[in-house]
This record gives structure tokens, C-alpha cells and sequence, in this order.
């Protein structure tokens, strides 16, 4: 999986649980929850839609480390199979 | 034999839309059932059953705007036996004054019911676009023409979910009308809590600490679909101590509180956009910390899809709004009536705290009870504060 099939995965899930974002003004830096205004129940939702598609399970510890698209896409890169 | 009516889905809506039939003439129902989805301020809602039995006939149009007590489908209950002919019997008495016993069939025509156009769409002129009636009146919410859908009914036909797909993209932006619709339900139901309920109000910053730990803990090896969150406690520990005042758990209807063993707890949820509702959850009362996350995540999806039951809009005892993790340290809140509580939980916040005799750093949420005073005393509501502390402070008891 190349890191822009990771993106394009996060993006969507992202969308999918936030469906008034608009992927073409979506930030790298955008943060889920000041910017995005995401809530913990839409965060434990999109790590919930990023565990089943990508099989990644991403502990409450790393959360920040997927705050914004770009740190996501590393992360998620990393722990990829 | 009872005739399904267009139910009161609070106390200012006075009509809805009929937008989808989720049965068909012949189909059994149960009490509680979804028989059919009603677009109001507040969204699309699922409309139940009150009754079990057999649908006999559907009435209303798709699209019609109706008022609350109009006719909807006629239901034969369980043990009536199908007697009616297919087609409705002619009028005996097509008086005015005539009751519903007199009249087995009553009909659309009796009901000053405002269709705009829309009850004749399936007689499609020619050069017409096909479509469902109810993707029509979907299409035109969302301001999408019909001629730029690719259907996959009957004929090409564009059906409800030709336009869903469509949805998320086209409604970006084009939310006003209906946002102004909430706003106004909103105001309403607002306006009319603070002219009728004599509020009063009692705080209590709370140690949350030992749930955090008890969360952290319990989610460490859990996958993210059963993880819990702090709110998920909240409303567990409203419905336990609910459950035992009484006083401010019920509504206040005709001058007097119906209070009630069972507690539907409400879970306002902020929509994005803007916008709040408050469905029920209900039966909380009776649910594991586990149910309760369960209940909150399906209840909040739905509130953000536009897909609530009517009962969890009109049958709640209590409400629970929670400002989230980032924000304001307390909120003091408007019950929603015609409850006579509401339980207003601030941001957790990092603050300097005494834990046996000593000053530590401990995570905090101030909790703000609003209480109808009509009902009830501080008294009362001291005893609610003290018995949600007690119950977050052990949260393996929840």
C-alpha cells in the first residue's frame, strides 16, 4: 500500500464520519478537533472505520499522533501491512 | 381497527412531511415498529407504531405536508379479521359531522393536508424524469436535478438511494434552509422552557480522575469498536441516580410531573454545522456501561444522519449535555422540557485538588443540575448531585 493509498483511505474514513469536509480544502495540518471540529465519539469512529479497513488498531495513546492528515499518513504508513 | 395518525413529535410541531413508507398494505407490524419517516425541523424521523396488528391501507401521499392527527394508514388489530373489502366502502355518512366510529375509511380529503405537487409526481408527463415520489421530494431538499441522477429503479427510475450517494457532497453548502428549520424548533422549545420552568440550579465540581484511569485501563486492550468514552459514564451515572429521585426524573405534563420508574436518558448531541438534538436513550436505566456506549454511538450516528425514532424524540425523562473534551468548564443549561431536569457537564479540566489532605493534580468536571422547580427542591436535587458523584467515583460499579 503506497502512502497516497493511505491517505486516500484516511481521507475518505475522514469524510465519512464528518461528510461536510471538503476534501479539496482539506489542510495536511488541518487538527481533527480544533480545526475540524471532530468530537471524541467522531475520532473513536474514524479509528474504528481505520481499524477495519486498514487493520491498523491504534491504541488512545497514539491519537495524536493521526490529529492531523499529515501526521496520520506517517503513522499509519509505519504500521501498514 | 386503528388509524395511524401523524404523531406529535414535541410540542410545537404542528405538521410534517411525509417523505418514505417503510411498510406496505399487508405487512404484520408490532408496537414500535418504523412504519414510516416524516421529515420535520428537526430532521427525518422514523415514525413507530402504537399498535400491533395488520396494515390494511396506506392514506397519505408520499410528499404531503400533513398535520399532527391526520391519518395515516389504517392498521387491523391482531384477531380483527380482514372484512374490508380491497376497495373503501362507500361513504355511509359523508357528513361533516360524523365521527371516526362512524366512519370506518376516513379519508385524505377530511384533512386540510398541503400537498405541493407532489402526490401526482408518479403520473409523470411526458419527457418527465422518472422518479419516486419520495426521491423527488428528497431531490428538491437537496436542490439536485433529477435529470443529472443516474436511477436504478424501474425504468431507469431514480429512487431514494440513487440520491444518498449523492448527499453528502451536495448538501455542503446547501444546509440553510433546513438549519434554519432547527433553529427555529430550537428557539421555540428554548423560548418556551425559560417562560414556563422556573429553573433552578445546584453545582458540584466532580474528581473524574478514577474514571479516566478506569476508561484508560479498560480501553488498553480492547479494539476501537468496543472502547468506551467519558460520556458514555456520564449518562450511565445520570440513569443510575435518576432512577432514584425520583423527583427529577419524568415529564411535566398538565400541571403535574409523570415521573417514572424507567429512565430514558437524553443525550444532546451538537450537530456539525451547527444545530442540537436531543433523542432519548431509551430504557438506560436497565443498560450495562457497555449498552450504554453501544446505545450512545448507534443514537449519535443517527441524530447526525437525520435517522431518529419518534420515540426517542418525545419519550425522554432527562437530559445529558456534555460540552466534549475541549471548551468551557461549566454549562449551565435549558431543560428541555417538557422534561424537568437537565444534568450540564463542562470540558474536563486539569486543576489543583485536595485528595487526602493533600494538594494534587486532578482532572475535573463541574456538573451543573438544572431542575424545574415546579417539581422539585434543592433538596431533592442535592440528593441527584451527591448520587452522580458516588457513582463516577467508583466506575467499576457502573
Amino acid at each position: 500500500m503506497t502512502k497516497q493509498d493511505i491517505r486516500t483511505a484516511f481521507v475518505e474514513e475522514l469524510i465519512a464520519v464528518a461528510p461536510d469536509i471538503d476534501p479539496d480544502t482539506l489542510g495536511e495540518e488541518d487538527h481533527l478537533q480544533d480545526d475540524l471540529e471532530l468530537d471524541s465519539m467522531d475520532v473513536l469512529n474514524l479509528v474504528t472505520a481505520l481499524h477495519q479497513r486498514l487493520k491498523v488498531d491504534i491504541p488512545e495513546t497514539d491519537y495524536p499522533q493521526i490529529a492531523t492528515v499529515a501526521r496520520a499518513v506517517t503513522y499509519l504508513t509505519a504500521r501498514v501491512q | 381497527m386503528g388509524i395511524f395518525t401523524m404523531p406529535s413529535l414535541g410540542a410545537d410541531m404542528e405538521a410534517g412531511t411525509l417523505v418514505e413508507w417503510l411498510v406496505k398494505p399487508g405487512d404484520e407490524v408490532r408496537r414500535g415498529d418504523a412504519v414510516a419517516v416524516v421529515e420535520t425541523q428537526k430532521g427525518a424521523i422514523e415514525i413507530e407504531c402504537f399498535q400491533s396488528g395488520k396494515v390494511l391501507e396506506l392514506q397519505a401521499s408520499l410528499g404531503a405536508t400533513l398535520p399532527v392527527g391526520a391519518p395515516l394508514a389504517l392498521i387491523l388489530g391482531p384477531g380483527e379479521a380482514v372484512e374490508a373489502p380491497e376497495e373503501p366502502q362507500e361513504p355511509e355518512t359523508p357528513a361533516d359531522g360524523a365521527t371516526s366510529e362512524t366512519k370506518p375509511f376516513p379519508t385524505m380529503a377530511d384533512m386540510p393536508a398541503v400537498a405541493p405537487g407532489l402526490s401526482v409526481a408518479t403520473q409523470m408527463p411526458c419527457g418527465a424524469i422518472a422518479a419516486s415520489p419520495a426521491a423527488r421530494v428528497r431531490a428538491r431538499e437537496l436542490g439536485i436535478d433529477l435529470a443529472t441522477v443516474k436511477g436504478s429503479g424501474p425504468i431507469g427510475a431514480v429512487l431514494l438511494t440513487d440520491l444518498e450517494a449523492r448527499k453528502p457532497a451536495v448538501a455542503r453548502g446547501k444546509a440553510a434552509p433546513a438549519m434554519m428549520d432547527m433553529r427555529k424548533a430550537i428557539a421555540a422549545a428554548m423560548a418556551r422552557s425559560k417562560q414556563t420552568i422556573p429553573h433552578f440550579y445546584l453545582s458540584e465540581t466532580i474528581d473524574v480522575q478514577p474514571a479516566l484511569e478506569w476508561i484508560e485501563a479498560r480501553n488498553a486492550d480492547r479494539p476501537p469498536s468496543d472502547r468506551l468514552l467519558l460520556g458514555a459514564l456520564f449518562v450511565r451515572a445520570t440513569a443510575l441516580a435518576a432512577a432514584k429521585v425520583p423527583s427529577v426524573n419524568g415529564q411535566f405534563v398538565d400541571g403535574t410531573l409523570h415521573s417514572t420508574d424507567r429512565v430514558n436518558a437524553g443525550v444532546a448531541v451538537a450537530l456539525r454545522g451547527g444545530g442540537l438534538v436531543a433523542p432519548a436513550l431509551i430504557d438506560a436505566g436497565a443498560m450495562s456501561v457497555d449498552e450504554t456506549m453501544a446505545g450512545m454511538r448507534d443514537l449519535i450516528s443517527r441524530a447526525r444522519a437525520g435517522r431518529l425514532r419518534s420515540s426517542e424524540m418525545t419519550e425522554g425523562t432527562i437530559t445529558i449535555s456534555s460540552l466534549g473534551e475541549t471548551g468551557a468548564e461549566a454549562m449551565v443549561g435549558v431543560i428541555f422540557p417538557p422534561q424537568v431536569a437537565l444534568v450540564g457537564l463542562g470540558a474536563p479540566k486539569l486543576r489543583p485538588w485536595v485528595v487526602d489532605g493533600a494538594v494534587v493534580p486532578r482532572t475535573v468536571v463541574t456538573l451543573t443540575l438544572s431542575v424545574d422547580h415546579r417539581v422539585s427542591d434543592g433538596r431533592q436535587a442535592a440528593r441527584f448531585v451527591a448520587e452522580f458523584q458516588s457513582q463516577i467515583a467508583s466506575p467499576e460499579t457502573l
